[in-house]
């Protein structure tokens, strides 16, 4: 039997460089103890010889410095025979740390869980006090970790409060921060605890206001902050009183019959009446649009067909009152029922880009969609474009046929099948009408090309290309057209 | 009216924001104040300071800037036409009281939320100079959570995303048409657009892999919001089907379903109710299935009876006792997916069985440990030594695998 003795009880290089060692010797684990300084050790046992020369470094996966860092925290006596064990094991056994159901492997898992969740309690729990000292302000808690997790955990207070000078005491450990180094020191005791300070009172006012008597869940807050963290916080001690009196605050809520308004309350429920009937009336529906701002207030609340409510916001069209040409597209899209404005996601990109390759200015056109509000299914965190129907189509060429009769445009180019059936009324393949000016009315002429989003979704670059070229040229038939659309 | 201490100030404020469910601190980005020589750091998960007696973690500091409101919400205990005390922190006040108790370890950071008072842009713009404080003139680095006014001007909203880790807004109710019930000033289209507007933001933000420049902080822990249960008629499927669209359409990091719970001088409109917790749990269980199991809304609603779910057992389970003939599973060769569908396997369990089968042939033992409680699952699994045989379509199933009914008691 071996022995190699380690300066701490978390003295993880010590126990490596005597790991190393022990290996290279080949000792076994079962003949291979470590005692920390201070505690029993293993009797009869003899110390570990020096590292022979000319050994070649030991294989170990990526994954087991890390576990071993944390078992070695564990305050389980057996710790770092384990850490040993596994080591041993890892020469022969290459994927060992990956088979969980091993009992080595699952039992090294749990012991560095327990160090984990301690180190994390000790950083939601540990309390600081403050204090004034000659040379300033100086923040002391308590605490008493179940494992040896000072040295692991210091560095998170130090990252977190470097800006103050603080002490955290434990039985074991103690830890000092003076704003430039981390020092650490022997144990203390709990009488060196510092007395509360003035924001303690405030601390437990908050506790207890927070806290709704309605939802008593005492199983779920034990699971939580176990009762043996209890005695150092100082918030514990309200715990008991809060349970106890958590029913009848309750049963008050509840019986207490709601009292009247205040006065000032009834004053200001009229006031706000009153405005929102006129912001009502504004956007009533019982009366047709004057122009094309009352029309956008009043597609704000359209609820003409279902995709009101999935939606965003009713994306209604955009650009001057009397532009001479309305292009309509079929929907809005993500981005645009986002941002509330016509084509301005991917679609709107490509869009953009044929306009000024074919030289016209989109701000002097108005731009539409047949459906104001964007139609999606929901799948996970995505919205997928979905199809308006003929029915939702038709509904919402009401606001269409306002946008036409408010602006009377010379031209209207229709985006796509939907656009088309639109304007319209009627369905159209845009290999029958693409590209050709059709008359609608007296005034007006109509021009059928694709929706830009098909150039987007082609697969293939040169279609793309191709696809590209002709709907640029079809922008670039209707400036001929309408030359006062044409980039200044 | 009588001057108000501090103390008191905080009991008022800080019992009219209990309400609210969220108090996380994790998701925003990693830093320290190692550099800055300052106080606070965010490293990524959050952390939870204490327990209430409710179970509900306390992270942040969560009060109220001022519990005086112009609304008058029903489910509201700060409504307008409420008789409850009020009370208003100026802006020092809080920065102060933060501060002091971040120094003390009590808290992650601070949750602030209002009422309104005069004004959306008024009371959105004191929230905001709250936060500018903090991280400006005091270099503070912990986590701020911001609950916006729907309504606020969108200045004032990209201002509170460069310094909060996490704003938010509340939904407050499943369906569009119960929140102009009980909500009469607020109105669910700016709600939305403001949400939308928020996801626009952050994305912004975000940056292009190819941009040189890293674009500033936004709101780097994303956007959250609450859904208070019970206090309209709504069922399971309506709420879960507003949570749906709110993840896909505003790419939300959470939605909080708060049981509604009785309010002191509450309405005569409400119901006058122990709020229903199991209805929220259940709710919760559902959301992670959509979130991190790959089930959709249907096929959890549909373990359910009329929309609810099962309030006796839990949505996963409730779903695979209607679905038996996609058990048993082969914990050997079944894929993440399927194995994921398995009550009782969570996601650990699914990684870890992935792992262990690279390199031995599981037995039932072997998912004994690997998973929680091997009772639970056995039905609906096989492995080298193991088959259910005809225990997967036992008429009895349910009372052999579901949870044991619990006296309820007080303590």
């Amino acid at each position: 039997m071996f022995v190699a003795s380690l300066v701490a009880p978390a003295d993880f290089e010590g126990w490596r460089s005597a790991a190393r060692t022990a290996l290279a010797l080949g000792i076994e684990p079962e003949h291979m103890s470590f005692s920390v300084e201070g505690e029993a050790g293993e009797l009869f046992a003899e110390p570990l010889p020096p590292m022979p020369k000319g050994t070649a470094p030991a294989f170990v996966p990526r994954a087991f410095p890390d576990l071993a860092g944390l078992l070695v925290c564990n305050s389980d006596p057996e710790r770092f025979r384990l850490a040993y064990r596994l080591l041993w094991r890892l020469q022969n056994e290459k994927a060992l740390l990956e088979i969980v159901s091993d009992p080595d492997v699952s039992r090294a898992q749990e012991m560095a869980k327990a160090v984990r969740r301690d180190s994390h309690k000790m950083k939601a729990f540990v309390r600081f006090r403050e204090i004034e000292t000659p040379e300033g302000r100086h923040y002391i808690a308590w605490f008493e970790p179940f494992h040896h997790v000072v040295e692991l955990t210091a560095p998170f207070f130090m990252r977190r409060f470097t800006g103050m000078v603080w002490s955290i005491l434990t039985p074991k450990r103690s830890v000092h921060w003076d704003g430039v180094e981390l020092d650490f020191g022997p144990g203390a005791s709990a009488d060196q605890k510092p007395a509360d300070d003035d924001m303690e009172a405030l601390w437990l006012t908050y506790y207890a206001s927070i806290f709704n008597p309605a939802r008593l869940k005492v199983k779920a807050m034990q699971a939580e902050m176990p009762k043996k963290y209890w005695h150092n916080l100082p918030e514990a001690a309200l715990i008991d009183p809060l349970i106890k009196g958590a029913e009848a605050a309750a049963r008050r809520m509840i019986e207490n019959a709601p009292t009247l308004p205040s006065l000032r309350h009834e004053k200001n429920a009229e006031r706000m009446m009153a405005q929102r009937g006129l912001d009502e009336v504004f956007a009533g529906f019982n009366k047709r649009p004057d122009d094309l701002q009352e029309a956008r207030e009043q597609a704000k609340n359209c609820r003409a067909c279902p995709l009101w409510e999935p939606a965003t916001q009713t994306v209604f069209g955009e650009g001057p009152a009397d532009a001479p040409v309305i292009f309509v597209g079929e929907q809005p899209g993500d981005q645009e029922d986002l941002a509330g404005h016509p084509f301005v996601g991917p679609a709107g990109k490509v869009f953009d880009a044929a306009l000024a390759a074919a030289g016209v200015d989109r701000r002097q056109a108005y731009v539409t969609n047949a459906v104001k509000h964007f139609k999606f299914e929901p799948r996970g965190k995505r919205r997928i474009h979905a199809k308006p129907n003929m029915g939702e189509v038709k509904v919402c060429r009401w606001w269409l046929q306002i946008e036409r009769e408010m602006i009377r445009p010379k031209l209207i180019v229709a985006l796509g099948a939907t656009a088309a059936a639109s304007v319209l009324g009627k369905t159209v393949t845009i290999r029958d009408t693409r590209s050709r000016l059709i008359d609608l009315d007296e005034g007006t002429k109509l021009l059928v090309t694709v929706h830009p989003s098909y150039i987007l979704r082609l697969p293939d670059a040169a279609a793309k290309a191709r696809e590209q070229a002709a709907f640029e040229e079809d922008m670039a038939l209707a400036k001929d057209f309408v030359p006062e659309i044409a980039l200044g | 009216m009588a001057q108000t201490t501090l103390i008191d100030k905080l009991a008022i404020l800080s019992d009219a924001a209990k309400y609210d469910a969220s108090c996380a601190s994790s998701g925003s980005t990693k830093r320290d104040s190692s550099k800055t020589k300052g106080i606070g750091s965010t490293e990524g998960s959050g952390i939870c300071h204490a327990y209430a007696p409710d179970g509900r973690c306390i992270s942040l500091l969560k009060i109220l800037l001022t519990n005086f409101c112009i609304y008058d919400c029903v489910y509201c205990i700060n409504r307008s036409s409420s008789n409850v005390a009020r009370a208003r922190f100026s802006v020092d006040e809080v920065v102060e009281l933060t501060l002091n108790f971040y120094k003390r370890n009590y808290i992650e950071g601070l949750f602030l939320s209002s009422g309104i008072i005069r004004n959306s842009d008024y009371t959105m713009e004191e929230m905001v100079r709250v936060a500018r404080k903090l991280r400006l003139e005091h270099g503070f680095a912990g986590y701020i959570h911001l609950k916006t006014i729907p309504d606020a001007s969108p200045a004032l909203i990209e201002e509170a995303g460069l310094f909060a880790d996490r704003l938010s807004i509340n939904i407050e109710l499943p369906t569009d048409l119960s929140l102009g019930a009980l909500a009469p000033e607020k109105a669910p289209r700016d709600i939305k657009r403001s949400m939308g507007h928020l996801r626009l933001k952050i994305e912004e933000h975000k940056g292009e892999k190819k941009d040189r420049a890293r674009p500033k902080k936004f709101a780097p822990g994303g956007q959250s919001t609450q859904m208070i249960i019970g206090a309209d008629g709504s069922d399971d499927d309506a709420v879960l089907s507003r949570s749906e669209n709110l993840y896909g359409n505003y790419r939300l990091r959470r939605v909080y379903y708060s049981a509604f719970s009785p309010i002191p001088d509450a309405s005569s409109r409400l119901p006058l109710a122990k709020p229903p917790l199991m209805r929220e749990h259940r709710l919760y269980q559902a959301d992670w299935l959509m979130r991190f199991y790959g089930f959709e809304r249907g096929e959890i609603v549909s373990g359910g009876i009329g929309g609810m779910l099962d309030l006796s057992i839990d949505p996963k389970l409730a779903w695979a006792l209607k679905n038996r003939g996609r058990f048993p599973v082969d914990v050997n060769r079944a894929d993440r997916e399927t194995l994921l569908r398995v009550p009782g396997f969570g996601t650990k369990a699914v990684d870890r069985i992935l792992s262990t089968r690279r390199h031995r042939t599981l037995r039932l033992d072997d998912v004994a440990k690997l998973c929680h409680s091997v009772e639970r699952v056995r039905p609906f699994v096989s492995a080298l030594d193991w088959s259910p045989g005809g225990l997967t379509d036992r008429e009895h199933l349910r009372p052999l695998v579901a949870p044991k009914a619990e006296q309820l008691s007080l303590f």
